[in-house]
């Protein structure tokens, strides 16, 4: 009784699953991922696309989940700070985070992750400067951003090593 | 002297415990939880900033298909006088209800008034439309100048300041204090400086919004899933205004995304659970992100009136302070703590300190980092430096000359113990930053900072696992590393791999009463009693290791982990493995109220240049300077030091509560609520400055609210020196230097 009538069935591939979901027409990705995918990972700090908790990839670009119907990802690919790591082995991103102390109370760290992970694909060797306009769209209340820039750069050193 | 002096693990950098969780998203906050058969509440709020009740209608909405719970604040406690300890200081419990839910009046807008529950967010969104309240709207006052005048709109008739006459006032609190007789000794000062200052009041800006889910079972009792600083409080606090049994409360803490004081009260769990009670379904409520800014306390605003004295050799001789502060719409006493530590960096004989707050159309305020001590700091630290130049003096120097060391007293009395002020700014006067050119067109300030920190309850149960690992719960909500601490410093004292070590936050009914994470005090005191456990695990240990080699326990030492007599030795997993034919189960607990808190002191740096045509400052280097005591884990000594330095950029530059003339917020998001982003920032350089703290084992002192202290005065500085011109009137935003520098 508690499910409006008008919902829609979506397929899409989330975390390189092809899934299937309901949503209403009016409901956010961010929600659908959290309330009726379970992916918790992906968070909500102000739902006006502000603060970038919720960033996830859509067919590799990187969009605040509050801010995307979850009908308009029908046929995409969905990555979320669930579908980073691969299997036990941590992103570079997610290592060097930790590494670093690059979190404190961790809210905004799945949207870091997110983004940072988007950044380095679209820029493998990023200047500081580079980093900080990226991740701009990523509020960080805790750190000051020092360690998340420095765990980031650090991740890019890293791949690029790994890469040569 | 500290027990310990060496370390063998403390210091070191190992990832976090929790640190997996949280960069794979696994880590459960507040909104995470869901619970079977659960309702969504959803809460109405008031579209008026101050107002008369006349009636709710709540017949429409409970009639509404889906809808099985409504409430208005006529289902909470009646609050009388009676005080409810918080930790850091007592609250009225009539100041506590009303942020949850309004009795009758209404004195601030987005104030709750209604709540339902409902079998999905819409239909509690559209219950909560339904619900009709009649409002009798009264003029509303938000500037606390304002409030203070003689035709301004009374907020509360029944409330009057300690030795005033019983005649309506806003005035909430009054506190006066001095030492010696400064009247007379400016007198004999050379060179005196009176300025107004002024900060806006701001808000906490944590990322995540207040959440919970409440249960509560056939027989009343409540199982409450919440973010909190302190889950004991929120029990406490759900008891008071509920009026449930504490015993039948129980509090699970959430991880916590962000809290900075903002989360050491309670707004949406007493309603949660009233209307869990009602309908006999599992409760959730999250608070949209407006009504975070809205409908949660701020940090108050606050003027300050600083006049200092000086003799012409640079010796500060008296001094006179004035704060007056926003209290919001009931007593959030910010005055006292101003009032009380305002000199607190200096030396002084002849001082007085007086501290006013003020009630106004908006939330009443709520602590955040510090308490009320930026806001105070910013005045009294550009009046020194402004001092410091009128007596043409390097205005760290000027510090150094007058600055507080062990034995002096600040005007609460009490003389300091082993402090580290004057190392910290030995520290900045040595500094690459403080010695380098500053860059054309820029200017640099500097600032120093003091904060009380907190000792408290806290307790600890330490229990060892058959292969050698341990279990660590702590009642302390992890807000930025402190499971990690705890494990340090548990392997220091068992001498295992940190890795061993699990340390957990538990439920209220699951470890012994624990006061908030708040006060710096977490590291400090409930650090003490995991330190305390782990030493009696130790002991127990070597006793056991006696009995078998039927030697005196007294002759067994304790070191690597191992009991050690003779040619003997039984690892700590060994004692683990047999713990029960060697006398049961390994499990000790500590409690505490700890008496070991020391004072925090931080030097900052900073260079700003600012953009005459734009009137945008950037900083551009920045370094902060603290005195840990002894830094258990550095990295996340540092992360506090740079976090709570870019909050006082932030505060410094941007961040200011608007209201309109209606008393309605008019920034109450992240985008016209601007909070620093990376690409404002430069790196916060730290120095980490360790003068151990005596009374502490390993000589810790509390780390996490100082940092914000320096900033506000030392990029007002720096603009100064930037631009020529003195601006005494936060934040530094755009339109303000442009305007400033237009009249210059």
């Amino acid at each position: 009784m508690n499910k409006p009538l008008n919902k829609m069935a979506v397929q899409a591939t989330i975390n390189g699953e092809s899934t299937v979901f309901l949503c209403s027409p009016g409901q956010v990705l961010a929600e659908v991922l959290r309330d009726e995918l379970e992916l918790i990972g992906t968070k909500i700090g102000c739902n006006t696309g502000d603060c970038g908790a919720c960033s996830v990839l859509v067919d590799d670009r990187l969009v605040c989940s509050c801010l995307v119907l979850a009908a308009e990802v029908e046929g995409r690919s969905v990555q979320t700070v669930e579908g980073i790591a691969n299997g036990g082995e941590l992103h570079p991103v997610q290592q060097k985070l930790l590494e670093h102390g690059g979190l404190q109370c961790g809210i905004c760290t799945p949207g870091v992750v997110v983004a940072a992970k988007a950044l380095l694909e679209h820029n493998p060797d990023p200047t500081e400067e580079q980093a900080r306009y990226w991740l701009a769209g990523n509020l960080c209340r805790c750190t000051g951003y020092d360690k998340i820039i420095r765990a980031v750069l650090d991740a890019a050193k890293t791949i690029r090593e790994e890469a040569a | 002297m500290n027990a310990y002096q060496e370390f063998k693990i403390i210091g070191s950098r190992p990832v976090r415990p929790d640190g997996l969780d949280k960069v794979t998203g696994r880590a459960r906050y507040g909104a995470d939880l869901n619970m079977q058969g659960q309702l969504y509440g959803h809460v109405v709020r008031s579209p008026h900033a101050h107002a008369v009740i006349k009636s709710i209608d709540c017949s429409e909405a409970l009639a509404m298909e889906g809808v099985l719970a409504v409430m208005t604040g006529e289902d909470l406690a009646i609050p009388g006088d009676q005080m409810l300890g918080s930790g850091e200081g007592a609250m009225a419990l009539r100041d506590v209800v009303p942020m949850v839910m309004s009795q009758g009046k209404v004195l601030f807008h987005s104030q709750a008034v209604a709540a339902v529950a409902a079998t999905s967010p819409e239909l509690a969104a559209e219950a909560a439309r339904a619900v009709e309240v009649v409002y009798e709207v009264l003029p509303s006052v938000t500037d606390i100048h304002a409030a203070l005048a003689p035709d301004a709109p009374i907020l509360h008739h029944d409330r009057f300041p300690d030795g005033y006459p019983e005649e309506p006032t806003n005035l909430a609190t009054h506190i006066s204090l001095t030492v010696g007789d400064p009247d007379a000794a400016f007198d004999k000062a050379d060179v005196v400086v009176e300025q107004t200052y002024s900060v806006p009041m701001c808000h906490q800006g944590y990322i995540e919004p207040q959440a919970c889910v409440a249960r509560v079972d056939a027989v009343g009792r409540v199982d409450l899933w919440c973010c909190t600083q302190g889950h004991f409080t929120v029990r406490h606090f759900t008891s008071a205004v509920t009026g449930i049994d504490l015993g039948k409360i129980t509090v699970t803490a959430s991880e916590i995304g962000g809290g900075f004081g903002g989360k050491t009260t309670v707004y949406l769990e007493p309603l949660a659970v009233v209307l869990a009670q009602k309908s006999g379904r599992p409760v959730k409520l999250v608070m949209d992100r407006g009504d975070v800014f809205r409908a949660t306390g701020p940090a108050p605003g606050a003027e300050t009136r600083v006049k200092l004295g000086a003799t012409r050799d640079g010796k500060l001789v008296a001094a006179d302070v004035e704060c007056l502060m926003d209290s919001g719409a009931y007593n959030g006493a910010p005055a006292g703590i101003a009032a009380f530590m305002a000199t607190a960096c200096y030396k002084f004989t002849d001082a007085r300190s007086t501290g006013r707050s003020v009630y106004t159309n908006k939330p009443k305020i709520h602590a955040y980092r510090a308490p009320s001590i930026p806001q105070v700091t910013l005045g009294f630290e550009l009046a020194i430096t402004e001092l410091a130049a009128a007596l043409q003096m390097d205005p760290l120097e000027f510090r150094y000359l007058n600055a507080v060391e062990e034995g002096d007293a600040n005007m609460m009395g009490a003389p300091y113990n082993r402090i580290g002020l004057k190392e910290c700014l030995e520290v900045a006067r040595n500094h690459r930053h403080y010695k380098s050119a500053v860059a054309e067109g820029a200017g640099r300030g500097i600032a120093m900072g003091y904060w009380i920190n907190a000792g408290m309850q806290s307790s600890a149960t330490l229990n060892v696992i058959a292969d050698g690992h341990v279990a660590i719960l702590t009642g302390s909500p992890d807000i930025g590393g402190s499971r990690a601490s705890m494990a340090l410093m548990a392997a220091e004292v068992l001498g295992i791999p940190f890795e061993h070590i699990h340390p957990q936050v538990a439920a209220t009914d699951a470890v012994g009463h624990t006061d908030l994470t708040g006060g710096s005090r977490t590291t400090l005191a409930t650090g003490q009693a995991v330190i305390q456990a782990a030493e009696q695990c130790v002991l127990e240990m070597c006793r056991r290791a006696a009995a078998e080699w039927e030697v005196e326990p007294g002759v067994v030492t304790w070191s690597q982990g191992a009991a050690h007599y003779a040619e003997h030795s039984l690892t700590f997993e060994a004692l683990a493995n047999r713990a029960g034919t060697m006398g049961g189960p390994l499990t000790f607990s500590s409690s505490l109220t700890a008496a070991s808190a020391a004072p925090a002191f931080a030097v900052h740096i900073c260079d700003a240049e600012v953009d005459k045509d734009t009137g945008r400052t950037t900083i551009t280097r920045y370094t902060a300077i603290q005195d840990a005591g002894k830094a258990i884990h550095p990295d996340y000594v540092e992360g506090q030091m740079q976090g709570g330095a870019v909050q006082g950029i932030g505060w410094a530059l941007n961040e200011e509560y608007l209201y309109n003339d209606e008393g309605v917020l008019e920034n109450p998001g992240f985008l016209d609520y601007r909070i620093p982003v990376a690409s404002d920032l430069p790196f916060i350089d730290t120095v980490i400055v360790e003068v151990p703290n005596p009374l502490h084992p390993f000589g810790v002192k509390g780390v996490g609210e100082v940092p914000i202290v320096p900033p506000m005065p030392a990029i007002a500085e720096a603009v100064y020196q930037a631009t020529g011109v003195r601006f005494r009137d936060l934040p530094l935003n755009p339109p303000k230097i442009v305007a400033g520098l237009c009249k210059a």
